[in-house]
């Protein structure tokens, strides 16, 4: 994204949409980004004003991790696809123990979107970085035509750096480890969906999405030797406990009754036949690590704001079919799969 | 949530367990068929098998809506919307149901039909609503349950004279269906039927008696909660310790003995008994489904777009026949966890999370692992 300032007018924000111009190349796009994206955005590596962006060597190991986000509906209670698509790609780097430190951000808008409504995800977005600590250093737009996108959908990419030492793996996981989840389960995926069907419940289901560094940093800070780290993202705490099973070579044996769910999300759950267990979240983690240091990564965890229902909800066991499965709050046990598919509601 | 909570209380489930452990007798076995897919799902994910002595075997019944679905009849719902272009309107759990060539809905969509999940009949008529250039047609599918909103739908759509709404009408029978397993050629090996919890709000409990009178089997219809379940196995197991065979109601919440009598009504209105209809597993069974009565034979998607039904034979190795009718368990089909599988569906069983296989595939499978 060529960031230098062109004269032009101004852009109408308030009734003008997204059109084809403003992915052309010519004086529509150079005003769009100058007046939207470098305002909102604004810092030294992006008023550089170059095809890309020339950074200060960190020291440490990098660390980079891309995302695409394509959330419907756009705005959902607690975030937006701005806030959405900081938090998404900083999350992932955080997950390595790393710092992240910048995002590229690349935009697909669709012919026709409001101004008003870009406007309103780029500030957020933006917003969303300026609170993380990273700054949005380059950038690309491309407009496709009406009916073939979905309004907009982000891509960023970021980097981060991570100190000598630090191994933190999906493929660490040790029998008689602990498995730590920093709080409640299904937040953003039943925001998204309530909005999405038009659900409303009394108190509204609000997204978690959050920035997870400053809480990796807190953890780290305990001393305590992670061994793995994981945001349960799409497909929620049960893919991403069997992705970790597998990576691993382990089992694991879950307590439901430990596991924090809100009673909202539940109860929109129970509505729409669905599990929470497989619902996206944005703003948790997973930790792992060795049974005599859980009470202090906890401690540590329960200590920072993003950590306050954190909770040890299982344990790694040794199963050669890495089977994950859970004692239910019933007093029975199961077996918490894969989820095959899409997860869709059941009939009756 | 506080009421739901209630019903999954892990306590007072190891006290009701405690009570059938004490008053099994020794040297017996119990056979027990829950007939709805919705026991089926609860059993397996509160994990109720643990809580059971060895003597009570629980059977899953066929009472899983898409389970029942034969091949021919999502080969229509298919043909009406990748050949007729239809907006084809549909329930969650039938997007993956397998048809015939390894193709589904879902995959269907991905070809280019216009596919569409809907949570209720109302979505389906607002879109037919909010497109009127447009045929729009409904797959009916289910037991007594989701017949009323079907007719609610057809009759809305008739008061509101459109034009571009049809149902592909699927609904099933359930008493159709216990007589069938119940006449099985060589015999049952069953004891007793929980009996199903939403069916039973509509048609109350007296439909089950014949069971109990004709068949002796005790049938216990119960809710769709953990506790509900517990609770009527206890009472499962009292009527066969007394040598009784009676329809006891453990769902007395929402049941009664006449059901919901305007539901049944409006049901009675729009639709009338087919002579037969093919179930997958149990074969073509007389008057065991529904078809739209001639009032409102417009709105049949079948006659509309002249999509006739065809049967399918099933894939040679695949026993979701023998399981469906309570003789098989996953376990004894050969396919099972490997070949057919949650991402790779052959029998319908291992569709829905309410299906047999799948319930077993998802929440069992650790028991034979560990054993």
């Amino acid at each position: 994204m060529n960031m230098s300032k062109r004269p032009g007018r101004s852009l109408d924000m308030k009734n003008g949409r997204v059109e084809l111009a403003h992915g052309s190349g010519g004086r529509a796009m150079a005003q769009l980004i100058t007046q939207l994206f470098a305002a909102a955005f604004d810092n030294p590596y992006l008023a550089q004003g170059n095809d890309g962006a020339l950074l200060p060597q960190p020291a440490g190991r990098l660390v980079m991790s891309t995302d695409s986000h394509v959330v419907s509906p756009l705005f959902f209670e607690g975030g937006d696809i701005g806030s959405l698509a900081v938090h998404g790609t900083v999350n992932d780097v955080a997950m390595m123990g790393a710092t992240p430190l910048y995002l590229a951000a690349g935009f697909i808008l669709e012919e026709g979107l409001p101004l008003s409504d870009l406007q309103r995800i780029v500030d957020s977005m933006a917003r969303a970085a300026r609170e993380a600590g990273v700054a949005i250093v380059t950038g690309d737009t491309k407009v496709v035509e009406r009916g073939k996108g979905d309004g907009v959908f982000i891509t960023t990419t970021g980097v981060g750096v991570m100190p000598e030492g630090l191994h933190l793996s999906g493929d660490r996981a040790r029998p008689g480890d602990r498995i730590l989840l920093s709080g409640t389960i299904g937040d953003h995926g039943m925001a998204v969906l309530s909005r999405r069907e038009n659900l409303s419940f009394d108190a509204p289901i609000v997204s978690d999405t959050a920035a997870l560094h400053g809480l990796v940093a807190a953890m780290l800070d305990s001393g305590v030797e992670l061994r793995v780290l994981r945001d349960p993202t799409r497909g929620g705490l049960a893919t991403t406990l069997n992705e970790i099973a597998a990576q691993s070579g382990v089992g694991m044996l879950l307590d439901e009754a430990a596991i924090p769910v809100n009673p909202a999300v539940a109860a929109a759950c129970e509505f729409l036949g669905l599990d929470p267990l497989y619902v996206a979240n944005e703003g948790k983690l997973v930790a792992l690590c060795a049974a005599a240091d859980a009470p202090r990564l906890l401690a540590a965890m329960r200590a920072h704001p993003l950590g306050a229902r954190a909770a040890i909800i299982g344990e790694v066991c040794h199963d050669a079919h890495g089977f994950v499965q859970m004692d239910t709050r019933f007093g029975g046990r199961r077996i918490v799969d894969w989820l095959a598919g899409e997860q869709l509601p059941r009939i009756c | 949530m506080k009421y739901v909570d209630e019903f999954r209380d892990g306590e007072l489930a190891r006290h009701i367990a405690a009570n059938i452990a004490r008053e099994v007798m020794p040297g017996r076995s119990y056979r027990l068929m829950e007939f709805c897919g919705g026991h089926t799902h609860a059993i397996s994910r509160y994990g109720l098998a643990d809580l059971l002595p060895a003597c009570v075997r629980l059977i899953h019944g066929p009472g899983c809506p898409v389970c029942v679905l034969p091949t021919g009849r999502v080969d229509q719902a298919i043909r009406l919307a990748l050949e007729q272009r239809v907006i084809l309107c549909t329930y969650g759990d039938t997007m993956r149901v397998p048809a015939s060539g390894g193709m589904t809905l879902m995959r269907a969509r991905a070809a280019g039909a216009d596919v569409r999940m809907v949570y209720s009949t109302a979505d389906a008529l607002a879109i037919a609503r909010d497109n009127p250039a447009r045929q729009v047609v409904f797959l009916a599918i289910g037991f007594e349950t989701t017949t009323p909103p079907t007719a609610v739908a057809v009759k809305l759509a008739a008061a509101e004279k459109l034009t571009n709404f049809s149902i592909l009408c699927n609904h099933v029978l359930t008493p159709a269906a216990m007589h069938a397993i119940l006449n099985a050629e060589g015999g049952v090996n069953l004891d007793g039927f929980i009996g199903p919890a939403h069916v039973s709000t509509v048609i109350g409990s007296r439909p089950y008696e014949v069971f109990a009178a004709e068949y002796r089997k005790p049938v216990v219809i119960a809710g769709f909660e953990p506790l509900d379940v517990m609770q009527a196995i206890l009472m499962l197991v009292r009527q066969i310790n007394d040598g009784r065979a009676e329809v006891e109601n453990e769902f007395t919440r929402a049941v009664t003995p006449e059901g919901n009598l305007k539901a049944q009504a409006l049901v009675g209105q729009v639709f009338e008994l087919r002579d037969s209809f093919e179930w997958r597993g149990l074969g073509s069974l007389p008057f065991s489904a529904l078809k739209l009565r001639s009032a409102y034979a417009a709105f049949d998607a079948e006659s509309r777009f002249g999509v006739s039904y065809v049967a399918v034979p099933d894939h040679k190795a695949c026993e979701c026949a023998a399981i469906l009718r309570g003789e098989k368990t996953p376990q004894q089909c050969k396919i099972f966890g490997t070949a057919c599988t949650p991402e790779t569906p052959i029998g319908s069983c291992m569709v829905s999370s309410e299906g047999a296989c799948a319930a077993h595939y998802s929440y069992g499978r650790f028991r034979e692992a560990t054993a």
